[in-house]
C-alpha cells in the first residue's frame, strides 16, 4: 500500500524551529480514490506528549506512517529537526532518531525478549557481520556495551522475568511492553506509539502510563501517541490533535479539545 | 579490629566484624543486577554497612530509634539491618506489599523515625500517609528510578547517605573508631528487631526480639543442620517475616553463609536454578506450586517422556525415601532408582533449582503427605519444622533420618516443650521474645512469667517423641453428631490436587461438612486450553460446568479416602461451591503469609455458607475487593452449588444420598 510518488529532494534546507521538533504542513495522502489524509498541519514540540486521536478510519495510523516515512504523501511537507522534506524515508527517520511501536505488535515472535530489544540497537552497531559472527575483539566489546543498554531497558520496563522467553509465548500486554523496549533501545528523540494501551487491563495501562511518563522525563524523549482510551489521553498528553475523515478538526490542550463541538460530534455522531 | 577478642559475639553487628576479618573475600551477598550476578564479599559488606551507618548518624539517627525497612530482598536492605543495629537503633521490617493503611498503623505504633525503602512505589505509599505518621522524619530509597523530581528535603538516596558517611570518615578520623565503639556498646539483651506478626485476628502485634534471641536461635539452627560458610541460600521470602530474618540474616551472619537475592520476585525460579542453593526454605504452598507447574508441563510432554516420568516417579515412590534415609533397599530397586535419577530425578531437581540442595525445610502449614513424599522420593532432604515469630522461629525440627510426613519434629536445641491440659502446645527457649511492643495485655496472655509461651496450636507428642500439630486449638471442632471435625485436615487433602489453590471447610456445629474451593488459575487455565474450554476471566473459568465436574470428581476421591479412616468418615464433604474470586490478603481473607483467615471468610461469605446448608443450588453474592493501590471495587457472581456423592464408612458402595 505504498503511495506511488517518486522521491523528491529536500526543498529548502534549514529552517528556524523554535522548539518545534517536527511539523507537518498541508499533508495529503490518498490511496487511489481514497483520501486518507486531507491537508493536515500540526507540529510536535520538543519534550511534549502529543496525542493524535479520532474515530476509526480517521487517518491516525496513516499520519504516523507519513511521519516515519512508510507512506509518502502526495502533497505537503514534513519538517523534522529543521529539515524540510516532501516526504520522509524510513531509514532517514530511524537514523534521525524516530522510533515507533505498532498497533498490532510487530515483533519477531520466535526470538526472545532480549534479542527483540537487541534488534533495536542495530543502527548503533558499528562492526561488520563477519566481526560479530567471530565474536572477537571490538565486536565483542560492542556487543557487551549494547547488551548493557538493553539490560537497563529490561530493568526499567520490569520484564527481567521474560528475558529469555520467546515473545510469541507472551501475553499481549507484555508484548506491547517488549515492543516499547525495542523502540527505546534506539534511544529515540521522537517516539511514535500506535495505541500502546490497546487490549490491556487497567493495571497494565497504569504501568504503561508510568513508563511513558518516565521515558519523557528521564530520557527527554518527545512522544506522539495514538490512543483510544480518552482517560489516558487526557491524563498523559500535553496537546491533542483530533482527526476525522482525514481532516484535522481540533488541536489544543486536552481541556480545549474535550469541550470542542466538532470533536463531540465526530465521536458521538450528529443528527443531519 | 580489637573488638573481636574482647567481647562475646552477642550481637549481629559483632558477627559482621568477625566475618569481615575471618571470611574477608568469601561471598556474603549476591544480587542479580542487569542480568548478571554481582557479589558482595564480607569485607565489601562491612564497608557498605559502615558508610551507611555513619551516614545515618549524620542524618540524626540515635540509639534506640526505630527504622522501618520496606522492600524486596535486596543486599542494601540486609546491609541496612546491620547498619541500623550497629549504632543501637531498632530495625522494623514491614511487609512490602502492605497497603498504605496497614503500613501507617505499624509506622505509627512502632514510632518509626527513619524508613529505608526499595523504590518509588514504597516512597509514594509513605508520602500518601505522611500526615498520619508525623514522627517519620527521613525516608531513604534504594532504587533511584522515577524519584528525580521529588522534594528531597526529607528524602535521600541510599548512595547519597553512604556518600555522607564516607565524607565524614574522610574528614573526621575518629568516625570509623566511633562506629566500632558503638558496636562495642551493643549488648545481647538489647532489642534488635521488631517484627509485626500478620496475626489471624485483630491488629498486628510488634514482637520485640533481642540480639540474644536472634544470635542464639541462629547458632542453634546452624548447629542442628551443620550450616557453614560453604552453604548458600536464596532470600526470597518477605524480609518482614521472622523466617527470612533468622535464615537470611541471623543464620547467614552467624554461619557466614552466602545469601543470594533474586533479580525480581518474578524471576525466583530462574534465579534459584542459577544459584542452586544448598539450603532452602519454603511454605508448603511454594512446593505445591512448583509441583503444579511441573505436572502442567508434563501434560504437554510427548508420550515417551510422559511415560518415563510417570514410571520413574512410581519407582521413586516405592524406594526413594528409604534410600534417602539410608534404610536397606534391594539391589534391583537401587539400580532402577539410579537410572531414574539420571533420566528423571536429577533433571527435575535441576529444573526446580534444587540440584545442590542439602537441606530443605517447610513450615507454616501442614504439608500434604503425598506432596511431602514426592520431594523426598526425588532425593531431596525435605524436612518439617515448627516455629513462631515469638520463638525466633525454632520450636521443633525434624532431624535427618527421622522425618515423618505428619509430625513437625523434635524440640530444637535448648528448647523445652510442654502440652497443656487443654492440648495446647507450650515452649520455652533462648529465642523466646522479650514482649509485644506497647501491648502488655497480649504479652501476659501469651507468655508466662517464667518464660513459657502459649502457641495457640493443639498437638501432642507421638511415640517417636515428635510433636504432632492437629490444627489451631480454636479451629478444631465437632459436627452435630459429635464426630471430630478438623477442617485443615480436609482442606489439605483437597489442596493436594493441582487444580485447587485454596479450600475452606465448614462443619462446626453443623450436620455435615461443606467446602468453598478456590481453583488454581494456572493449572485450570492450562487444562481449559487443552480441552478447548473458552473463558474470559477467572470468574468465568471458576463457574464453568466442566470445571465443576472435575472438582466434583476430586471431592469424590477425597470422600472415598475419608471413608476408609474411621475417625474421619463422618467428615466427608457433602456439598461444595467454587468461589468466584481468589482469596486475597488485600481483602483481609488471608494473612500476609498466605494463610486463610477463617473467621473473615465465614463473615464475608455468610450467604454462600447458608446456601451450602439450605439445599439451594444457586446463590448470588457480591463482594467488596481492595486493589493493591488501595482502590475498592465490587465483584459479583452467581454461584452454583453441587452435591458430592459420599461413601459409607468402610463399605465401598456409593451412597448417592441427597444432601439434606
Amino acid at each position: 500500500m505504498k503511495a506511488d510518488v517518486k522521491p523528491k529532494p529536500v526543498i529548502s534546507g534549514e529552517v528556524e524551529t523554535g522548539g518545534i521538533l517536527l511539523a507537518v504542513e498541508n499533508v495529503s495522502l490518498s490511496f487511489g480514490g481514497v483520501k486518507a489524509i486531507r491537508g493536515v498541519s500540526f507540529d510536535i514540540r520538543k519534550g511534549e506528549i502529543r496525542a493524535i486521536i479520532g474515530p476509526n478510519g480517521a487517518g491516525k495510523t496513516s499520519m504516523l506512517n507519513v511521519i516515519n516515512g512508510f507512506y509518502h504523501p502526495q502533497e505537503g511537507t514534513i519538517t523534522y529537526k529543521g529539515k524540510r522534506r516532501h516526504d520522509m524515508r524510513p531509514y532517514l527517520a530511524a537514523r534521525g532518531g524516530i522510533a515507533r511501536t505498532f498497533q498490532n505488535v510487530a515483533l519477531f515472535k520466535g526470538m526472545s525478549t532480549l534479542d527483540n530489544i537487541m534488534t533495536g540497537r542495530t543502527l548503533k552497531m558499528r562492526r561488520g557481520l563477519l566481526a560479530h559472527a567471530l565474536h572477537f575483539g571490538p565486536a565483542r566489546w560492542e556487543e557487551v556495551r549494547h547488551r548493557e543498554a538493553v539490560e537497563r531497558i529490561i530493568d526499567f520496563l520490569e520484564i527481567a522475568h521474560i528475558r529469555k522467553t520467546p515473545v510469541g509465548k507472551l501475553p499481549y500486554g507484555l508484548q506491547k511492553r517488549v515492543e516499547l523496549g525495542r523502540a527505546l533501545a534506539m534511544e529515540p528523540e521522537l517516539l511514535l506509539l500506535d495505541e500502546p494501551m490497546a487490549g490491556m487491563n487497567l493495571e497494565e495501562k497504569q504501568d504503561m502510563c508510568r513508563f511513558i511518563l518516565t521515558v519523557k522525563d528521564m530520557f527527554d524523549t518527545t512522544i506522539a501517541l495514538i490512543e483510544h482510551d480518552m482517560g489516558v489521553v487526557m491524563d498523559l498528553s500535553d496537546r491533542v490533535v483530533v482527526l476525522d475523515y482525514g481532516r484535522k478538526i481540533a488541536d489544543g490542550t486536552p481541556a480545549d479539545v474535550q469541550g470542542n463541538r466538532d470533536v463531540i460530534d465526530a465521536y458521538l455522531g450528529v443528527a443531519h | 579490629m580489637s573488638l573481636e577478642s574482647s567481647a562475646r559475639l552477642d550481637t549481629v553487628p559483632k558477627l559482621l566484624l568477625r566475618n569481615a576479618a575471618q571470611f574477608r573475600a568469601r561471598p556474603a551477598l549476591r544480587h542479580k543486577d542487569l542480568g548478571i550476578w554481582q557479589t558482595w564479599t564480607w569485607e565489601a559488606l562491612l564497608n557498605e554497612v559502615r558508610a551507611f551507618a555513619v551516614g545515618l548518624r549524620k542524618l540524626g539517627l540515635e540509639r534506640g530509634d526505630a527504622v522501618a525497612i520496606i522492600g524486596d530482598n535486596r543486599p542494601r536492605l540486609y546491609a541496612t539491618f546491620a547498619a541500623v543495629q550497629s549504632i543501637g537503633a531498632i530495625s522494623v521490617p514491614i511487609y512490602q506489599d502492605s497497603v498504605a493503611d496497614e503500613m501507617a498503623y505499624v509506622l505509627d505504633h512502632a514510632e518509626v523515625k527513619f524508613a529505608v525503602v526499595q523504590n518509588q512505589e514504597q516512597v509514594d505509599k509513605l508520602i500518601s500517609i505522611a500526615e498520619r505518621v508525623p514522627q517519620l522524619r527521613t525516608v531513604i530509597y534504594e532504587e533511584e528510578r522515577g524519584l528525580d523530581g521529588y522534594d528531597h528535603t526529607r528524602l535521600h538516596a541510599f548512595a547519597h547517605v553512604q556518600e555522607l558517611g564516607r565524607q565524614e570518615m574522610a574528614e573526621n578520623a575518629g568516625a570509623s573508631g566511633w562506629w566500632l565503639d558503638e558496636i562495642g556498646k551493643g549488648k545481647g539483651s538489647d532489642v534488635s528487631v521488631m517484627l509485626y506478626t500478620s496475626g489471624t485476628t485483630g491488629r498486628p502485634k510488634g514482637v520485640m526480639l533481642t540480639h540474644d534471641n536472634i544470635v542464639l536461635s541462629a547458632q542453634n539452627g546452624n548447629k542442628f543442620d551443620n550450616f557453614t560458610f560453604r552453604d548458600t541460600l536464596l532470600a526470597y521470602l518477605p524480609m518482614a517475616w521472622v523466617g527470612d530474618h533468622i535464615f537470611s540474616y541471623g543464620q547467614a551472619f552467624a554461619g557466614a553463609m552466602c545469601v543470594a537475592c533474586p533479580e525480581s520476585p518474578e524471576t525466583i525460579i530462574e534465579d534459584r536454578r542459577e544459584i542452586a542453593p544448598t539450603y532452602f526454605f519454603a511454605p508448603p504452598r511454594v512446593y505445591e506450586n512448583l509441583l503444579t507447574q511441573i505436572m502442567v508441563r508434563m501434560e504437554d510432554a510427548g508420550r515417551l517422556k510422559s511415560w518415563m516420568f510417570h514410571y520413574f516417579l512410581k519407582v521413586a515412590r516405592g524406594c526413594g525415601e528409604k534410600i534417602l534415609d539410608g534404610k536397606p533397599v534391594g539391589l534391583w530397586k537401587r539400580l532402577l532408582y539410579a537410572v531414574g535419577n539420571v533420566c528423571v530425578y536429577a533433571p527435575l531437581r535441576n529444573r526446580m533449582g534444587f540440584s545442590k540442595i542439602r537441606v530443605a525445610y517447610t513450615a507454616g502449614e501442614a504439608i500434604g503427605p503425598e506432596l511431602f513424599r514426592f520431594y523426598r522420593s526425588l532425593g531431596m532432604n525435605l524436612k518439617q519444622l515448627y516455629g513462631q515469630t515469638e520463638a525466633s522461629v525454632y520450636v521443633t525440627l525434624q532431624p535427618d533420618g527421622e522425618v515423618y510426613a505428619d509430625t513437625v519434629g523434635k524440640p530444637g536445641p535448648d528448647v523445652e516443650i510442654a502440652i497443656a491440659d487443654s492440648g495446647e502446645v507450650l515452649y520455652r527457649s533462648p529465642g523466646v521474645f522479650l514482649k509485644y511492643y506497647k501491648n502488655d495485655e497480649a504479652t501476659e496472655a501469651t507468655k508466662t512469667p517464667d518464660g513459657w509461651v502459649h502457641t495457640g496450636d493443639a498437638g501432642f507428642i507421638d511415640q517417636h517423641g515428635h510433636l504432632k500439630i492437629i490444627d489451631r486449638a480454636k479451629d478444631v471442632g465437632r459436627l452435630n453428631n459429635g464426630a471430630l471435625f478438623a477442617p485443615k485436615y480436609l482442606e489439605n487433602k483437597m489442596k493436594f490436587y493441582p487444580e485447587v489453590r485454596e479450600a475452606v471447610a465448614f462443619g462446626q456445629g453443623r450436620d455435615y461438612v461443606t467446602m468453598l474451593v478456590n481453583i488454581d488459575p494456572v493449572s485450570v487455565g492450562s487444562w481449559a486450553e487443552r480441552n478447548n474450554v473458552a473463558y474470559a476471566s477467572y470468574q468465568e473459568l471458576a463457574a464453568h460446568p466442566q470445571v465443576y465436574d472435575m472438582l466434583a470428581r476430586r471431592l469424590e476421591e477425597v470422600n472415598r479416602q475419608l471413608a476408609e479412616e474411621p475417625q474421619m468418615a463422618a467428615s466427608q464433604i457433602h456439598r461444595f461451591l467454587i468461589l468466584h474470586k481468589e482469596l486475597d490478603a488485600d481483602d483481609g481473607e488471608m494473612t500476609r503469609t498466605q494463610k486463610v483467615r477463617r473467621s473473615t471468610v465465614i463473615e464475608r461469605y455468610a450467604p454462600l455458607i447458608d446456601a451450602l446448608y439450605d439445599g439451594s443450588t444457586r446463590c448470588r453474592i457480591s463482594t467488596a475487593v481492595t486493589f493493591e493501590d488501595g482502590r475498592k471495587g465490587v465483584v459479583e457472581g452467581d454461584l452454583t452449588i453441587v452435591d458430592v456423592p459420599t461413601y459409607q464408612a468402610r463399605a465401598a458402595e456409593t451412597l448417592r444420598e441427597a444432601a439434606e
